[in-house]
């Protein structure tokens, strides 16, 4: 009971102070702190519009989240979702040009799942290059991610190029029928719900079944886990699967519900993003959901900071890098015993006279 | 391809080597100087950005090159302190602190680097070593950054300091057992502290380099990834000094072969030779680690050895 309240009790405080702090660091270019929080709020959850634009950024983010908590489960640092990403959309893009694709739901569901595919192989990559080279998974993925951007780049100005993309080179626009319409007349595609579904299979999946609570041993202890028999290899290259899988679904939806077409604006950093997304809601699928709806928030927010109070654009950023190193520093605080540690300086505050007099005299 | 083309190529390669590759010396040997005392900097990459626009600043501020690299490294050694403090409080990941730096990093940068985007700086100097030839291929490329000369003098100095000083036996004893350096008495978390700072301000001339030499203005696009690539130069260079100047050669060539080949007119796959440095680190990783094993040369501390 004690630790799910510090699970969430330390970063809510956490990002409250990052919160305090960014409006103190504002107040030097001469904007109100007050003016910008309240903007923030407005802009994230303040009505129906922006919460649209919110839940429109949530769901990429869930998404590439899980691409780094699932491995993470199974103790591995994997931090090039955005490779896994890109990739996704590129093949939810190629998949039509390739094969004749039914135009409608089913047709969506093909060129998605080849995203998951091909986002799932090359996370898995990374995690063979660990268990069967002993690469550091942390680097070597980083390291794919630069290349699947490369390739990425590489077919969409090249061999999948559409001719009528002048000024920005994109693939061909994926048919009417095959994209992803909004829910109930909004700009919420069901890329949300994919997500938030996805979140909550997996959390079942790791906490009820035995082949979830066999990736939590080997990540847990991997001694323990080989000396019980667990194939560590196998449970190892499971969880990067699914963990890139759901990356390069997040591209493959960004494809079909916004870009229509694989295109740079693809390279987003939702990948990178998706880091700080899973250590804050520290590796659980279901923390992941209201963390990512945060940060769609404030991405959302953004622009309006831009435009209302002539911000950077970059101050988001600022914002979630102050949020990400306080929610860090903030672990350290996990073990401390408050009580005890209470006690200790009510004693050391009160002057303790008495046996010092006794001994003068 | 004609002489004339080749000697071009050639020229491209080498000058972009040169030009290139002076950032990931810089980054390099901040990450092997940090990574000796046991510690990962996954956030240089906040660092370079950090320090470039810093550069960038202080040289249009103090209208001198000499303010603008001083800034720099200042800028570094602030964010690579930030990093040292976070990651010597009990259970912090470091990885996990590299990459909130680099966010917190690149958005100050971008945040503070807003009016910095138009505005030209004083330049580092460039020494003309190419006055030699009749090519005006050849002189363009020997045109080297006066910080190149610093950043080999670094590297020797670095490498003899880790190898014949007692400073740097502590720093490699706090790298490889840090429950040797603690039973001899001394404090693992300053030693390291004092390695990240100072790992950081060579990184940050690196961002000099790239403000105020090559590309040699500010905007937002200013890093590829060089801070983040050292942690694999790094490797690739088995955490030697000397090796990291070779390590930073290569990379510079390996991404000066796109813009090379483009200026002897072949446009084809830019972005594959791109993509070079780091197929280039993925394969002579997966040729030089062994699973189960510690990396040649690596600190024993590190926690990428896990």
């Amino acid at each position: 009971m004690r630790d799910s309240v510090a699970s969430v009790l330390l970063p809510v405080l956490a990002l409250a102070l990052a919160l305090v702090l960014f409006g103190g660091f504002v107040a030097f270019s001469g904007v109100s702190p007050l003016e910008v929080w309240k903007l923030l709020f407005k802009g994230a959850f303040g009505d129906a519009f922006s919460w649209q634009n919110t839940l429109q950024r949530a769901a990429p983010l869930i998404l590439c989240g899980l691409c780094v908590a699932l491995p993470a489960r199974a103790g591995l640092v994997v931090i090039g979702g955005e490779g896994a990403m890109v990739l996704g959309g590129l093949a939810c893009a190629a998949l039509p040009m390739l094969l004749p694709l039914p135009a409608n739901a089913i047709g969506t569901v093909l060129a998605c799942l080849a995203g998951a595919i091909v986002g799932a192989v090359w996370i898995m990559l990374a995690g063979a290059l660990k268990q069967y080279r002993g690469i550091n998974e942390t680097i070597s993925s980083l390291l794919l991610a630069y290349v699947a951007i490369g390739i990425f780049k590489h077919l969409v100005e090249g061999p999948l190029r559409d001719p009528a993309s002048l000024n920005k080179p994109a693939t061909f626009s994926l048919a009417e029928g095959l994209r992803m319409e909004g829910l109930a007349g909004s700009d919420v595609h069901a890329g949300l719900v994919v997500g938030v579904v996805v979140c909550l299979a997996l959390a079942i999946f790791l906490r009820s079944t035995v082949w979830g609570f066999s990736i939590r041993v080997v990540g847990g202890n991997l001694r323990a886990a080989k000396l019980v028999g667990l194939p560590a290899s196998f449970w190892i290259l499971v969880a990067c699967g699914l963990g890139g899988a759901c990356a390069g679904l997040a591209g493959a939806i960004e494809v079909a519900a916004i870009h229509t077409n694989a295109n740079a604006s693809l390279i987003a950093g939702y990948g990178y993003a998706g880091i700080l997304v899973s250590f804050i809601a520290r590796h659980h699928p279901l923390a992941v959901v209201p963390v990512a709806i945060l940060f769609g928030g404030f991405g959302a927010a953004g622009s309006l900071l831009q435009r209302r109070l002539g911000l950077p654009d970059a101050s988001v950023l600022v914002l979630q890098g102050m949020a990400f190193v306080l929610i860090l520093a903030s672990e350290s605080l996990r073990n401390v015993q408050w009580k005890a540690l209470g006690h200790r300086l009510l004693r050391s505050a009160t002057p303790q006279h008495a046996p010092v007099q006794e001994g003068v005299r | 391809m004609s002489a004339d083309q080749w000697l071009t190529f050639l020229a491209a390669i080498v000058g972009g080597a040169l030009r290139v590759g002076v950032p990931f010396l810089f980054v390099s040997l901040g990450e092997c100087l940090t990574e000796k005392s046991g510690r990962i900097n996954l956030g240089l990459e906040g660092v370079l950005v950090l320090s470039a626009m810093a550069s960038f600043g202080g040289a249009y501020v103090g209208d001198s090159f000499v303010w603008g690299i001083l800034a720099g490294a200042a800028a570094g050694a602030l964010l690579a302190a930030l990093h040292a403090g976070l990651c010597s409080l009990p259970r912090v990941n470091d990885v996990a602190t590299g990459i909130a730096l680099m966010l917190l990093g690149t958005g100050l940068a971008f945040y503070w680097g807003k009016p910095l985007i138009q505005p030209q700086a004083p330049q580092i100097p460039a020494l003309a070593l190419g006055d030699w030839s009749e090519s005006p291929a050849v002189r363009a490329a020997l045109q080297i950054n006066s910080l190149l000369p610093l950043g080999i003098v670094l590297a020797a100095a670095i490498a003899w300091c880790l190898h014949c000083t007692r400073w740097g036996l502590m720093v490699r004893m706090a790298g490889d057992s840090s429950h040797a350096a603690r039973a001899l008495g001394y404090s693992v978390t300053q030693i390291r502290w004092v390695a990240t700072t100072l790992g950081g301000a060579i990184a940050g001339l690196g961002g000099a380099s790239l403000t105020l030499f090559y590309p040699g203005s500010w905007n937002e696009s200013i890093s590829s990834g060089q801070g983040l690539i050292a942690v694999a130069l790094v490797i690739f260079a088995r955490w030697s000094p000397w090796r990291c100047l070779m390590a930073a050669a290569l990379f510079g060539g390996a991404g000066a072969m796109g813009p090379a080949l483009q200026s002897v007119g072949i446009g084809w796959g830019y972005h594959l030779f791109n993509t070079l440095p780091y197929v280039l680190t993925l394969l002579i990783l997966i040729f030089t680690c062994r699973p189960g094993a510690i990396a040649q040369g690596s600190p024993g501390e590190l926690s990428s050895n896990a």
